[in-house]
């Protein structure tokens, strides 16, 4: 069945989006790179977000904060630079461990054109080397969701050490333990040396060169593969490791990069990939023949599409994502079988009407949206969950496909309870 | 510029929207660009609402900027006034419409909508979330309301309850039955659950009870001004505010019916001999200053507690509660940095903090147990049960939340006599929690035995000469720094804070076994 979704024509429409802007990657980001400062430059509805969106706050102190705009910065009687790099000089004093600082764009810094390129020119003089201070937009006007991240590790790209040794780069904030068992599968099948975009920690960053070859492990890095290729790297195009079929491909797809053959690998990942199946059977009981409905969120939903009708089972009726990349998704849309309609950007009143004329057994959708579908009787799987879970490779396809059954064995435990769905036994 | 970890509120256009969501038939367009639509899942998740906010944004992107956003807002006002159908409409900029100056209020008149549109002005770079809520009521009330003929029965409008506040619902519920006692019908709740139309009968009632002056102040002088309808002045917070409250509406309305307090059990629970153990704790009190002025008399004058630091994040609440701090002796902190309240509360050492969600991270920080008087709020501040802040049941309640965090009495002195248990030690935490304890290593406990048996103090050369004695420069002895760890830990902050003050006072550079139990002596109540 080649071609897939491929030829599909995009439902392209524009209106009100629903959907989060590039600095709640900021969420995530501050986690995994463990000595790395966020200080976004913009006003007090950034700061809320920040916070609102973490859903839970976080008990530590977090390691983002918001420089917050004032009317005196704006009518031009403070400095704004002055203003910020005073703010910067007391975060730095006051965390010291801090060795990288993201100054982060927003969209009133932009408006204004604060220019925060110069800014982290300015600061890296001042507070080098033992600070890098970069910067990067994870303002909504420029940046949807996951285009933080994207945003963040492609203003990392120009400042990586140049190197001509032959590596591979692993692209995409990955949880530890995603990253350590992605590591292990890559070494026994025999490649070697593996750096990974972003490190734990600024020392560890990866060098590249034109012998450098990257494979993406999140599908919404557009920004940071024109970068890396800017830079000479190599892409190798796959899909995206979610579920035993992808995780698989991909391991082949990188593996072939370097010389070594489907052979060598079906070896390595032959007892995973069993795990992988088995615990994805286990969850498809409740997923098969169920259909499923995506809000454009995080760019995730074009593979795992993929994943929950190739792997699962389910049926897609529309697979909605904010920006469809082409260069990036195509290997993912070849394998997703024709039917679904594609959809790119958003109206969401118009999107929800064509969800509730589809009534969907599962819709993914962002959390302000959840409830109110709910209310009217539509299961739905939060969005952001897919971004802050352990999801990739074999060890957490099991997991991953429980994450979309979950909300279906609720609504089937609590049949007959919800109160605006008394609904009659089947 | 300043620089922010935690904010206490949000931007102003979150206080409207927590109005145009407590009401129903209303709609609100708000230029602003894409992202802030996150704002709705506030809403959504933290309160549960089963619908979405009724908010229409325009969310305009980088290539919007150059083109033509005020188009996309009068298209997006449009097509929310077609699909949504409400009685009127209110428009607003959030804090980056507000630079592109686009003028939505402006753009509105010009349409022609068959509907009142009522313009809100929000400067994002000067206020904040409550100004956004009071100032968005007080709009639709001038918008809407027209004086007009009392209602030949005492009724009143109730002022204040909002989407996404702290136990508005049931605070509502609570007054609106003790009106109801005293005969008198609520003529219109607002903002929550009224509609435009309501708010245009505003003016048939008496008079106006105002619960909360964070969101709706305003509103209440301007029907005061313009409506001839006086406003109640006490928050009915307490069993003594509840009570003074239901006197102040006996003077407005010459209600003569008596209350039924049966169901108040919070006084005898405080008299009973159980609650002995809460004498004199020490509590810290920050929120909004309407719910910290309540609570710090309810914990002084209800609780027998001792306030030890109290504060608001609110500005315009500053002057009163200041003036309340020093009646209490104290001086008010007014900030909104989350960092100046964590610093001040580690200074003041308190037993308990009276806080919102942001000093239930602090205490959870510093090991001080923590109730929630006040927003800013989380999904836990909204429980499935009837738990309001205000009148008789809500004076149970607090009873209920301010205890329920504290080792309880008799655990208290159990953790006292034997302190050094490897299983029932302080670092456990209350047992009622739930917490994990982790039994202390056997090694430790010994050693504590061994210290404190040979009550040993090192040569006194040993030690480094300090000048004048300071809280700065005060030396804790090894067997001193020992024994205070084998004080509770819900009372160490205390006995640190004392032992140190009566050093500085009595000239000692050092703190031995003796200066502890000295300064317990000293300062014994």
């Amino acid at each position: 069945m080649s071609g897939g979704c491929t030829d599909t024509p995009v439902l392209k429409q524009r209106g009100q989006r629903e959907v989060f802007c590039g600095l709640t990657g900021i969420i995530w980001l501050h986690r995994k790179m463990q000595d790395a400062f966020f200080l976004v430059v913009g006003s007090r509805t950034c700061a809320h977000l920040l916070q609102s969106a973490a859903g839970v706050m976080i008990f530590a102190e977090p390691r983002f904060g918001t420089a917050i705009l004032e009317e005196k910065d704006l009518a031009g009687m403070a400095d704004a630079n002055a203003e910020l790099d005073r703010e910067v000089a007391r975060l730095l004093e006051r965390r010291p461990d801090i060795r990288q600082l993201f100054l982060v764009g927003s969209c009133p810094s932009e408006v204004i054109k604060l220019d925060l390129a110069r800014a982290a020119q300015r600061l890296s003089a001042a507070h080098g080397p033992a600070v890098r201070v970069l910067n990067y937009s994870g303002s909504g006007i420029e940046t949807t969701f996951t285009e933080g991240e994207d945003a963040c590790l492609a203003a990392m790209v120009p400042a990586l050490q140049e190197t001509q040794a032959q590596e591979l780069l692993l692209v995409g904030a990955l949880p530890d333990v995603v990253e350590d068992q992605a590591l292990d599968l890559l070494a026994q099948i025999g490649i070697a040396p593996v750096r990974c975009l972003p490190a734990k920690r600024a020392a560890l960053d990866a060098a590249i060169g034109p012998n450098t070859r990257f494979a993406l492990t999140q599908p919404f890095l557009g920004e940071t593969h024109a970068a890396l290729i800017r830079r000479g790297a190599q892409h190798i195009s796959a899909p995206f490791p979610f579920g035993a079929e992808g995780t698989t491909l991909w391991l082949k797809d990188v593996a072939a990069a370097f010389g070594i053959g489907p052979e060598k690998v079906d070896q390595v990942v032959a007892a995973p990939r069993a795990r992988a199946e088995k615990a994805i059977a286990a969850a498809a009981q409740t997923l098969r023949g169920k259909s499923i409905f995506f809000m454009p969120d995080s760019q995730l939903e074009i593979p795992l599409a993929r994943f929950l009708t190739r792997e699962c089972g389910m049926r897609a009726l529309e697979v909605g994502t904010p920006y469809l990349h082409a260069d990036l998704h195509g290997p993912e849309l070849d394998l997703l079988a024709a039917g679904p309609v594609i959809s790119e950007g958003q109206d969401v009143d118009l999107q929800l009407d064509r969800v509730r004329a589809a009534r969907p057994d599962l819709t993914v959708c962002g959390l302000g949206l959840a409830n109110p579908l709910e209310a009217e009787g539509l299961s739905t799987k939060w969005a952001i969950e897919l971004v802050f879970t352990p999801i990739h490779f074999y060890e957490q396809a099991g997991d991953l496909a429980a994450l979309f059954a979950r909300p279906l064995r609720r609504r089937a435990l609590l049949r007959g309870q919800h109160p605006n769905m008394l609904e009659a036994a089947e | 510029m300043k620089l922010a970890v935690w904010t206490y509120e949000g931007p102003p256009h979150v206080g409207a929207m927590r109005v145009v969501t407590g009401m129903r038939d209303l709609h609100m367009v708000l230029h602003a660009p894409q992202g802030d639509t996150y704002a709705d899942l506030l809403f959504t998740m933290i309160e549960r609402r089963n619908h979405r906010p009724p908010v229409s944004y325009t969310t305009f992107q980088a290539r919007d900027l150059g083109a033509d956003t005020a188009g996309m807002f009068m298209q997006s006002a449009r097509d929310a006034h077609a699909r949504f159908q409400p009685q009127a409409l209110l428009v607003a900029a959030s804090c980056t419409a507000e630079l592109i100056q686009d003028d939505p209020g402006g753009l509105a008149e010009t349409m022609g909508l068959p509907v009142p549109v009522i313009a809100l002005d929000l400067p994002s770079y000067q206020r904040k979330e409550n100004f956004g809520c009071d100032e968005a009521f007080l709009q639709i009330c001038r918008t809407l309301a027209r004086p007009m003929a009392r209602t030949e029965r005492v009724t009143c409008n109730i002022f204040g309850p909002t989407a996404l506040g702290f136990r508005h619902r049931d605070d509502l519920a609570e007054i609106t039955g003790l009106l109801s006692e005293m005969g008198i019908e609520v003529n219109v709740a607002a903002p929550m659950g009224a509609s435009p139309a309501d708010i245009t009968r505003l003016g048939a009632a008496h008079f106006n009870v105002l619960l909360y002056p964070e969101t709706a102040e305003s509103a209440a002088r301007w029907c005061e001004k313009e409506l001839g309808q006086p406003f109640t002045k006490t928050i009915p917070i307490g069993v003594n505010a509840t009570r003074a409250f239901i006197d102040e509406v006996r003077a407005l309305s010459g209600s003569t019916l008596p209350v039924d307090d049966q169901r108040l059990r919070q006084p005898w629970w405080a008299a009973s001999v159980d609650s002995t153990y809460l004498t004199g704790k020490r509590v810290f009190l920050f929120g909004d200053g309407t719910h910290v002025m309540a609570a710090a008399k309810v914990a002084r004058d209800e609780m027998g507690f001792e306030v030890c630091g109290m504060g608001c994040y609110n500005r315009e609440q500053a002057r009163p509660l200041r003036a309340l701090a020093r009646d209490f002796g104290l001086e008010a902190l007014i900030t909104d940095d989350y960092l100046d309240v964590e610093r001040a509360i580690e200074e003041a050492a308190p037993e308990m903090i009276l806080g919102t969600q942001m000093e239930r991270h602090i205490g959870k920080r510093l090991g001080i147990p923590c109730a929630v008087i006040s927003a800013p709020v989380h999904v836990q501040d909204f429980p499935a049960r009837y738990s309001p802040q205000m009148g008789f049941e809500g004076a149970n309640v607090l009873f209920d939340t301010w205890v329920h965090p504290l080792v309880m009495g008799l655990e208290e002195h159990l953790l006292t006599m034997f302190r050094e248990d490897f299983e029932f030690h302080d670092a456990a935490g209350p047992s009622h929690h739930g917490g994990k304890a982790h039994p202390l290593p056997l090694d430790q406990t010994a050693a504590h035995a061994a210290a404190a048996e040979a009550g040993s103090m090192p040569a006194p050369d040993a030690l480094p000469q300090a000048a004048v004695p300071s809280l700065d420069n005060i030396v804790w002895l090894g067997c001193a720094e020992r024994e205070l760890k084998k004080i509770p830990f819900f009372v160490r902050g205390k006995a640190r804070r004392n032992t140190e003050k009566f050093a500085v006072e009595k000239g000692l550079n050092e703190i031995s076994v003796d200066t502890l139990y000295e300064a317990k002596a000293h300062y014994a109540r």
